[in-house]
Order: C-alpha cells, then sequence, then structure tokens
C-alpha cells in the first residue's frame, strides 16, 4: 500500500481503498466484463453479422439520428432558456429554474406515458399537430420527442454557469466602443460558453442514445423503423439470444467511451480556456 | 443555481444606459416565451396530464387503483429495493470519497473515471450484464440452477440492477465536495489523539452533510424510478417481482390507465419531493459544481 500511496497521518486508506475497489469490482467491473468476455467469445464471423444485421443498421440509424437531432434541439433551447433564466427576471423564474432538473428527477417510464398521452393523435398537442400531418407518437419524432425532454437538463445546466462566467464589463466595453448586439454575442458571450455548449450537447446525446423507458412508449417499436438499439437489445436477451445481445451492447459500450472521452476532452478544453481568460 | 448572485448583476442590467431599447426588449421577450413555449410542450403538459388521466375517473378510482394487490406489492417491492440499495451505496460513496479525497494515491483519476462509468452506460445494458453472469444461459447459470438460487427474475437480479445504475450518485457528490473542503480538521483532530472513527463521525461527516442529503435522495430518486435496467432482469411477474415503473408499464399496456397513471402520480410527487430537498439543500450554501 505504502508504494502507491503518498503517506498521510489520517487512518483508513487501507479500509476505505479496499472497500471501494472491491464494491466497484463487484457491482460494476466484473459483470462489465462479462459483457465483454461474452462478446469475445463469438467468432468474428458472427459477431460482423449481428453487429451489421440489417435490423441492428435500423436501429442504430434511429438511435443515433434521434439522439443526435434530440441533442442539437437541447443546443439551441438549452442555451435560450439557460440565458433566459441567467439574464432575466420575470415571476416564476426561480420555480422554473427547480423545474428544469425534472426530468432528471422523473420516472422515465412516467415521462414515456405522459408524452404518449400529449403526443397521442387526440392528446393535447397532438391534436393540433394531426392536422397539419404531423405524427408524433409511434414515429421517429416522438422517440426524438422523448430524447428532447431526457437530454433538456443536461444542457440547461452545462451552459448556465459559464453564461454567468461571461464578464459584463467585457461586453460593456465592446458596445461602449461601437460594437452591436450580435457582434458582441459572436465574439464574447459564444467563445465563452462555446465548451459548455458542446459539453452539453455531449452529456445529452450520451444520455440520449442509451435511454430506454421513456422511449418504448412514444416509439412504435416496428423493426427498421421505430426500434431503438436498446430495444433490440432487450428482444435479444428475451429471446435467450445471450451473445447477439452482449455483441449489440459491447458495440453501444464503445460508444459510451468514445462519448465519454469526448466529454472529458471537452471539459479539459473548457478549464484551459478560462485559466487562459483569467491571466 | 447561484440565485443571489444572479439577481445582485440583474438589478444592474435594467440601470444601464442603452439596454433598454425596443429592441432588446424584444429579443428578451422572445427568448422568455420561446423558453416557457418549450417547456410547456416538453414538461409541464406532460406533467400536467399525469394528475389529468390520474383522477380521471375521480377521487374513488384513484383511490380504489391501489387497492389492487399487485400495485401494492409493487409499491412494496421498490420500497424494499430503495431499502437496501440506497444504504449500501451511501456507505460506499463514504469509503470511496475518503479514500480518494484523503489520500494521495496512483491511479486516483482512472478510479474516479471508472466510479462514474454506470452513468454513461445503457440502463439496458446496466441490468444485461447481470443476466449475463447469473441467467440461465449466462456463466454461472447452471451453477445457480443446480443449487437452487435464483437470481435473475428475483429480488437479488434488481437489486443488483438498481445498485449498478445508482452506483456513482452519493459518491460523485462527496469527492469533489471532501477535495474542496480539505484535510486540515481531520488531520488537527487525529494528531490531537481521535481515532479514525470519532474523527470520521464528528468532524467529516458535519462537514459534509448537506453533501451527503443531496447524494442520498438523487441516488434514491433514481433507485424507485429505474426503468432499464430492472425491466432486463425482473421477468416481470406480476405481484412479485414488478417495482412501480414496470407496474406501470403492465398496466399501460393493458389500457388501465387510471392505474398507469395513478401509480405514475405516486412517483411524479417523489420527483416533485427530492427537488424540493434538492432546493432546500441549495439554500444552505450547497451548491452543485
Amino acid at each position: 500500500m505504502a508504494a502507491i500511496k503518498q503517506p498521510s497521518v489520517l487512518p483508513g486508506f487501507g479500509l476505505t481503498f479496499g472497500f471501494t475497489t472491491f464494491f466497484l469490482s463487484a457491482v460494476v467491473l466484473i459483470p462489465l466484463a462479462a459483457l465483454v468476455l461474452m462478446a469475445a467469445s463469438m467468432t468474428w464471423h458472427d459477431f460482423v453479422r449481428v453487429v451489421f444485421s440489417a435490423r441492428a443498421m435500423g436501429s442504430y440509424r434511429l438511435s443515433f439520428g434521434a439522439s443526435f437531432l434530440a441533442a442539437s434541439i437541447n443546443l439551441v433551447f438549452g442555451f435560450i432558456i439557460a440565458w433566459t433564466l441567467v439574464r432575466y427576471e420575470f415571476p416564476g423564474r426561480k420555480l422554473i429554474d427547480a423545474l428544469i432538473d425534472m426530468p432528471f428527477a422523473l420516472p422515465t417510464a412516467v415521462s414515456g406515458i405522459a408524452l404518449t398521452t400529449v403526443f397521442a393523435e387526440n392528446g393535447w398537442i397532438g391534436q393540433y399537430l394531426q392536422p397539419l400531418g404531423i405524427k408524433v407518437a409511434y414515429t421517429w419524432i416522438g422517440v426524438t420527442v422523448a430524447l428532447t425532454l431526457i437530454g433538456l437538463p443536461f444542457a440547461v445546466r452545462s451552459v448556465q454557469p459559464a453564461l454567468l462566467e461571461v464578464q459584463r464589463d467585457l461586453e460593456d466595453a465592446a458596445e461602449t466602443l461601437g460594437a452591436g448586439r450580435l457582434y458582441v454575442f459572436r465574439r464574447i458571450i459564444l467563445p465563452t460558453v462555446l465548451p459548455a455548449l458542446l459539453t452539453g450537447f455531449t452529456l445529452a446525446f450520451a444520455r440520449a442514445v442509451g435511454e430506454y423507458g421513456s422511449v418504448i412508449f412514444i416509439a412504435g417499436n416496428l423493426p427498421m423503423k421505430t426500434e431503438i438499439t436498446p430495444l433490440l437489445i432487450v428482444i435479444r436477451l428475451e429471446e435467450f439470444d445471450y451473445k447477439g445481445a452482449a455483441a449489440l451492447g459491447f458495440v453501444m459500450l464503445v460508444i459510451s467511451f468514445v462519448v465519454l472521452l469526448m466529454i472529458n476532452l471537452l471539459q479539459a478544453w473548457g478549464r484551459r480556456r478560462i485559466v487562459a481568460g483569467a491571466r | 443555481m447561484a440565485a443571489g448572485a444572479q439577481s445582485a448583476s440583474l438589478d444592474d442590467v435594467s440601470t444601464r444606459p442603452g439596454r433598454d431599447t425596443i429592441v432588446s426588449s424584444i429579443v428578451r421577450w422572445t427568448f422568455i416565451s420561446l423558453s416557457l413555449l418549450f417547456l410547456a410542450a416538453l414538461l409541464f403538459a406532460p406533467l400536467a396530464t399525469v394528475f389529468v388521466m390520474a383522477f380521471e375517473k375521480g377521487w374513488r378510482a384513484y383511490v380504489h387503483s391501489f387497492a389492487d394487490p399487485d400495485t401494492a406489492a409493487a409499491i412494496r417491492l421498490t420500497l424494499i429495493t430503495a431499502l437496501v440499495v440506497v444504504p449500501l451505496n451511501t456507505v460506499f460513496g463514504l469509503a470511496a470519497s475518503w479514500a480518494i479525497a484523503k489520500f494521495e494515491f496512483r491511479g486516483k483519476s482512472f478510479l474516479i473515471t471508472l466510479i462514474d462509468l454506470p452513468l454513461a452506460i445503457s440502463p439496458v445494458i446496466s441490468g444485461m450484464v447481470y443476466v449475463l453472469l447469473f441467467g440461465l444461459h449466462g456463466w454461472f447459470g447452471v451453477w445457480l440452477q443446480e443449487h437452487d438460487i435464483s437470481v435473475i427474475f428475483a429480488l437479488p437480479g434488481i437489486i443488483l440492477a438498481t445498485m449498478f445504475v445508482t452506483f456513482p450518485y452519493v459518491a460523485r457528490e462527496l469527492i469533489p465536495l471532501m477535495q474542496q473542503l480539505g484535510n486540515d480538521e481531520e488531520e488537527a483532530a487525529i494528531t490531537l489523539g481521535a481515532g479514525g472513527w470519532i474523527t470520521f463521525f464528528r468532524v467529516t461527516l458535519p462537514k459534509v452533510r448537506w453533501g451527503l442529503v443531496y447524494g442520498v435522495i438523487l441516488c434514491n430518486a433514481r433507485a424507485m424510478g429505474e426503468f432499464g435496467a430492472v425491466s432486463v432482469v425482473s421477468g416481470h411477474i406480476r405481484g412479485l417481482t414488478n417495482t412501480m415503473p414496470l407496474h406501470i408499464e403492465i398496466l399501460y399496456n393493458e389500457y388501465n390507465f387510471v392505474g398507469a397513471f395513478a401509480v405514475a402520480s405516486l412517483l411524479t410527487l417523489l420527483a416533485v419531493a427530492t427537488l424540493v430537498v434538492k432546493t432546500l439543500v441549495e439554500r444552505t450554501g450547497y451548491r452543485r459544481r
């Protein structure tokens, strides 16, 4: 223990470090290793056949396409909402600020059935979209709506602190020197919040790709059309095709790691910029 | 979030010369209305729907839907799961944050990444890993069957899957908080002769109590509401392995909307309570970073 740890007067390193690594291994690492081993026990040929099957490709297209679209919507509205909450005073601002975390605290099954009811053909909003020829529930649009809702807190909460960091005296100085509001936005505000915007986008995307509960109610769950990848995994498990499920899970796991890496890089970039700005 | 600092600077805005132009007030109202419209369609309407649908056939039908023994069993199972998972993950969070925040050791940031891992993983995968281990065709499936132990489609599987999903919540709240507060007081206590446990309970725990509350309520909300991971391991046996979120799915698919939304209304109230506690904790000065 002494070799890896610097000396300290505080006790309890062995106990807490040991418990942490034991519990982490038992609950998270060993089960994840089981998935990787299961996928690795397939022949390369079988793995490729499962992972690139037409049905799997269809599910990737929907999962990643809808997640990307939802994260993009959150990028725009996350900024608008964060801006509204940080810069403007209006009745109910604090309540709305607190409610932004609702999709995070609300169980996904609840948001799933509630969104489906609201956007169904006879629902509160669906009935007005129906005459326009827009079908939301049981189509890819519904999937996007559900994924937008669950990604929203990530987008808003990433941008909010960054907007607070924007130096108002810089904005004032620019305006005094004759810069228009749009110019100030482009040259001062946007560069400051850009890392946070991209982090929010990536977090919302990461959350959306893996989402299951809220989507399966509002998606039609038709193979190739409205079937997300997590649902395809569940179907494979129910067919006792563990290897097929593990292969698809492995693909999603690899993508999660890539996204996680991107988030870390973006956050490091954001921190560097703040440090550079403070100099 | 940082409400105090915000409102102070907001006062400045209105007194700044040149800000009260027509254009700026148009922009201002466009932003506010866009935000409210977006949230109304996506968040407020669904929230209101939960209660409107739950009470569609009146109070009596709402209350009556909880008399269903399967619904009662689902509520009981959810409570049991949270009662096992939340304390275990709290103990883990305290241990992990003590090890990580109080000591310098190699591989620390790697350990933090591993702890955060479940947050980046699809809930379906979080459940599936246990099926691959303990399911009938999993690594230990045959052995478990020979010894007549059921993990998948039973309570242990549900607890494990929930534990996986909610694993990081307490730890990730406490680690940055303890790092920020430093070790000075603990070192003083130890130097003056206090034991490790006394130091932990009398010095550290009071310092981090709001962070701990924050982490525990988030962990609890997720534990009670988890759907994807539990759905994979539960087997959906009515009255036996159905948690509240899974029971909502069954009732909804049977077109028992009052029943489904009645259970959903309980979980919505839980979410509201979670946000209220969270807001109160933030008011004590403890903030999320």
